[in-house]
């Protein structure tokens, strides 16, 4: 075999995005720049009460008001909009109330529309509304979890307010718990969030009389065609969902929401394109909202520290309603509250409650940064109760890297991975010794500013999932994921892929695994997706499944591919396909200097003029891809904080992040997601919070009262990576969507407590405001 | 309905507007200059930052009447002849955007703010983009791709 000069691979080069010419120069395609004859524009009115029985809506009055075309109440669609879809119904016990997208006998949260106007242009649709007359008769507001649940407590639903309940137990927690020489036992609040995604929701629908087409900024075009179908009654071969540039989601566009549905039926009844955009404030109180959680954690110890066992009791909030996966995130988080751990037992309850407030759902990391947050918080606490450093702590009871794959206590295999190696690098980009001397020098000097240092060793299962698994965990739908791979007749590469981006950077990413599979130039694959007319099978973006799923698929259909092409390549050179070596893009006959390039097979095989028998025209292929296991991305963060006990103020000093997400495709990407991450997530530790009042109302309506952190309020990350491939796919890749943001949180507020520990404070609840340091302080 | 003459990146156009439009909306619903996106409803956010005679200012809180006689530039006429200005390429480079949504209010902020600095600091930076939000970056490459900028457009500057 001759030696030949190996190009430098794709994979694991910093490329440049593909998608950034278009983003930076204004020639996008937002939802919302769409403009299409005849279009109308719709503007909803929107309960200003928690709850209310609606007694009458007098719409006449904005009817006839210049440019109005239309007017109509929930009434009005009573009989054709159906219940907005749960796609999860995790229990037998399960209450999935109705759930009409426009409400026409109750509102249960502040926000629900209860009418809609149709008008020339969204100046007019916005000041029709004001001429629309409602009736409401009010009912007591519900909105703490704990008195939802108590006897006699008012009902947000004639069921009641528990809309579920689910246990999960592996080995004998009353066994641990029993003579247990160190018990830890804390309650964390894990309060509301708003997703906050740059692009406020848009929805476009326009149909021919016949067939719909909705363009949407979506995460997930092809479960919402589904489910869409499903809800309106619109055959699904009738309905088109197109998602073009999404501008961020973090799950908050995962969802099938009831303006989607009132669109296309705004469009069916009025016969012209209609489009809604959503103002920043309306989306506050109306994009489902995440976390909210209360977290009841018992962790069980020998007097050294190592873990017998861990009982979680979990109060979920709902919301009003259950929306697309609402009941399924505490279930994220249920089989990682043991994390990194070894230990025998795990005894998970939940209760899903009912609330008179906006209903939760999927926000980076749903389910799996509660659960990081309550064990890493619990594990600095029983580093406190023992006097051990909290890396001690966590290196007595973590799986070693020599212990892989392993099997948690909760039934996961973790495939691969190596905590000691991401943690040491941690250790030492962050200084640790030197910062733990500082603070000690502070603490004697009684400086009013102390120093406090957080620790995170988390890992999180991501790569959203092996079907079987989500079937037996009662989801709707599979985790698998679609691609086509199409050499074109000149030799350029099409690759349509079913995950649906929306910031990512998967026509990169993708061109990348594309340019090393087929050998064929960076710049010479184009991506398409998020329009089910193109991508006709796929199952969207969440999860940091993108990757782990899809970016697996365009590799197996690649591999389709190359195999065509083998057959190809050695009919047109007579030998057998076994004689027949790739390399960098050609194929060649073993030891001769006979070959054909990739793009000459894609030419002959489009000519199609000599084709082998039951070779078919065209050097093309699909793929599916459905994993055998999760992902587990793990790593160390660690964070300095300086707190002024005089002022409660926290400012993060330094923040290191060593990551281990499997084999790397774009270490630029990679980087960028990691930065996003720490930031939602140091967001969560120090400033966001979705506040309601007293009745309901909420009171972070705007971006001036729901503080989103700005350039600013953070500091610059150092980020580092360790390698460890995952073994459960052929790209080695774990995905790393959600890990800074699962890992920060802990982090943050390890550190905030850990400043003010010699002050006897063990505790301050998210987020860790001025006020909240300097009350617990007090 | 009043009549506005206003110039949008090199062209200029006559419209009749309402005395309430906003420059945002006349930009995007009226001319087509959809590069310019709205993002918040309470001027925070700054992905609709416009150049209205060489100043930085959120389109969501200009009248189009406002704007009667000025110039304004937006993010779709800062690339010349199909080369990108050079905080643009800095943000090309620097992977300083994800969705891209914050993007264009975020590149105007940032030439706007070398106009006072033209080296800022890292903490400069940060002080001076506080009114542009971005959900995606974590602003670390954003802060990186400035100073990229800042540099490219001092060389600029100083290459006779």
């Amino acid at each position: 075999m001759t030696a030949q000069v190996e190009a430098e691979p794709e994979v694991g080069k910093a490329r440049r995005r593909k998608e950034d010419t278009r983003l930076l120069t204004g020639r996008t395609q937002w939802t919302d720049n769409l403009q299409l004859p005849g279009m109308l524009y719709v503007a909803f009115l929107r309960s200003p009460m928690a709850h209310a029985r609606i007694v009458n809506v007098d719409v006449q009055g904005a009817r006839g008001l210049p440019g109005v075309v239309a007017v109509f109440s929930g009434r009005d669609f009573a009989d054709e909009q159906g219940s907005l879809p749960c796609a999860w119904p995790v229990s037998e016990d399960i209450v999935i109330p109705d759930h009409p997208p426009m409400a026409h006998t109750e509102v249960r949260y502040v926000g629900e529309a209860v009418a809609c106007v149709v008008a020339t242009d969204r100046y007019k649709a916005a000041d029709a509304l004001e001429a629309i007359e409602v009736d409401y008769e009010p009912l007591p507001a519900v909105l703490d979890m704990n008195e939802a649940l108590a006897e006699g407590a008012a009902k947000v639903h004639e069921a009641g307010n528990q809309a579920f309940t689910w246990k999960f137990a592996q080995g004998d927690m009353g066994a641990a718990l029993r003579d247990a020489p160190v018990v830890i036992d804390r309650t964390y609040v894990q309060q509301r969030l708003i997703p906050s995604a740059m692009e406020p929701r848009a929805v476009t629908a326009s149909t021919d009389g016949e067939s719909f087409t909705l363009w949407s900024a979506t995460q997930i075009p092809h479960v919402l065609r589904v489910m869409l179908a499903l809800t309106t009654g619109i055959p699904e071969h009738r309905l088109r969902v197109i998602a073009p540039d999404v501008g961020g989601g973090f799950g908050s566009k995962l969802q099938v929401t009831a303006e989607e549905v009132l669109c296309l039926l705004l469009t069916r009844r009025l016969g012209k394109p209609v489009k809604w955009t959503e103002s920043r404030s309306e989306g506050n109180l109306t994009v489902h909202h995440g976390r909210d959680q209360i977290q009841h954690i018992t962790l069980a110890c020998e007097a050294d520290g190592r873990i017998r066992g861990l009982r979680v009791e979990l109060l979920a909030d709902m919301g009003a309603y259950l929306m697309l996966v609402t009941p399924g995130v505490p279930l994220l988080g249920a089989f990682m509250y043991n994390s990194i751990y070894k230990m025998a037992a795990l005894d998970f309850s939940c209760t899903g409650v009912f609330t008179t407030k906006m209903p939760t759902d999927a926000y980076r990391g749903a389910g799996r940064p509660e659960a990081t947050y309550a064990i890493e918080r619990v594990m600095d606490e029983l580093a406190a109760e023992l006097g051990v450093d909290p890396i001690e702590v966590r290196r007595r009871n973590w799986i070693t890297h020599q212990e892989f794959p392993y099997t948690t206590v909760a039934g996961l295999t973790y495939d691969s991975g190596n905590y000691e190696a991401a943690t040491d690098r941690a250790l030492s980009l962050f200084g640790y010794d030197k910062l733990r001397a500082e603070q000690a020098d502070r603490r004697d000097r009684g400086d009013p500013v102390q120093l406090g240092i957080g620790v995170s060793t988390y890992t999180e299962m991501c790569g959203l999932a092996p079907s079987r698994v989500l079937g037996s965990l009662a989801y709707g739908a599979g985790g698998w994921e679609h691609s086509s791979v199409r050499m074109l007749p000149t030799g350029k590469v099409e690759v349509v892929t079913g995950s649906s981006p929306h910031g990512q950077g998967h026509e990169t990413a993708w061109s990348q695994i594309v340019a090393d599979a087929l050998g064929v130039p960076f710049e010479d694959v184009s991506v398409l997706h998020g329009d089910t007319a193109i991508s006709h099978k796929g199952m969207d973006t969440y999860g940091s499944r993108s990757l782990v799923v899809g970016g697996v698929a365009v590799l197996a259909a690649c591999e389709k591919v190359k195999e065509k092409a083998r057959t190809l390549a050695a009919h047109m050179l007579e030998c057998s396909p076994d004689d027949i070596e790739f390399s960098q893009g050609s194929f060649q006959v073993r030891g001769t200097d006979a070959a054909k390039t990739i793009q000459e097979l894609a030419l002959a095989a489009f000519a199609a003029h000599d084709l082998p028998d039951g070779v078919e025209p065209r050097l093309d292929a699909d793929a599916t891809f459905d994993p055998e296991n999760f992902s587990y991305p793990h790593g160390t963060h660690l964070c300095a904080i300086e707190v002024d006990t005089e002022t409660g103020m926290a400012k993060i000093r330094s923040y290191v992040a060593v990551d281990d997400v499997g084999k790397v495709v774009n270490p630029l990407i990679v980087e960028g997601q990691v930065h996003g991450g720490l930031a939602q997530g140091i967001a969560q530790a120090l400033f966001e919070e979705a506040v309601y009042d007293a009745e309901g109302n909420l009171l972070t309506t705007t971006m001036a009262d729901y503080l989103l952190p700005t350039a600013a309020d953070l500091p610059d990350f150092v980020t580092d990576r360790t390698e460890t491939p995952a073994t459960s796919n052929p790209l080695g890749v774990k995905g790393v969507g959600e890990a800074g943001t699962i890992a920060s949180t802990p982090a943050v507020v390890n550190a905030v407590v850990d400043a003010l520990r010699p002050n006897g404070v063990h505790d301050v609840q998210m987020p860790c405001t001025p006020e909240r340091i300097w009350r617990a302080l007090r | 309905m009043p009549r506005i003459a206003v110039t949008v990146d090199g062209v200029t156009y006559e419209e009749d507007v309402e005395p309430r439009l906003l420059l945002v909306h006349l930009l995007r619903d009226r001319l087509g200059k959809t590069g310019t996106p709205i993002g918040c409803d309470t001027s925070n956010c700054g992905a609709c930052t416009v150049m209205l005679d060489g100043k930085s200012v959120k389109s969501c809180s200009v009248l189009a009447v406002q704007a009667d006689g000025s110039d304004v530039v937006t993010i779709e006429g800062l690339a010349v002849n199909g080369t990108l200005h050079p905080m643009q390429q800095a943000f090309h480079e620097e992977h300083a955007l994800q969705c891209g949504y914050c993007t264009p209010g975020m590149v105007m902020a940032a030439i706007d703010l070398l106009r006072d600095d033209p080296d800022p600091s890292e903490e400069t930076i940060r002080e001076g983009l506080e009114g542009n939000l971005c959900r995606c970056t974590g602003y670390c490459n954003i802060v990186r791709a400035v100073r990229r900028g800042a540099q490219t457009m001092g060389q600029a500057v100083s290459t006779p």
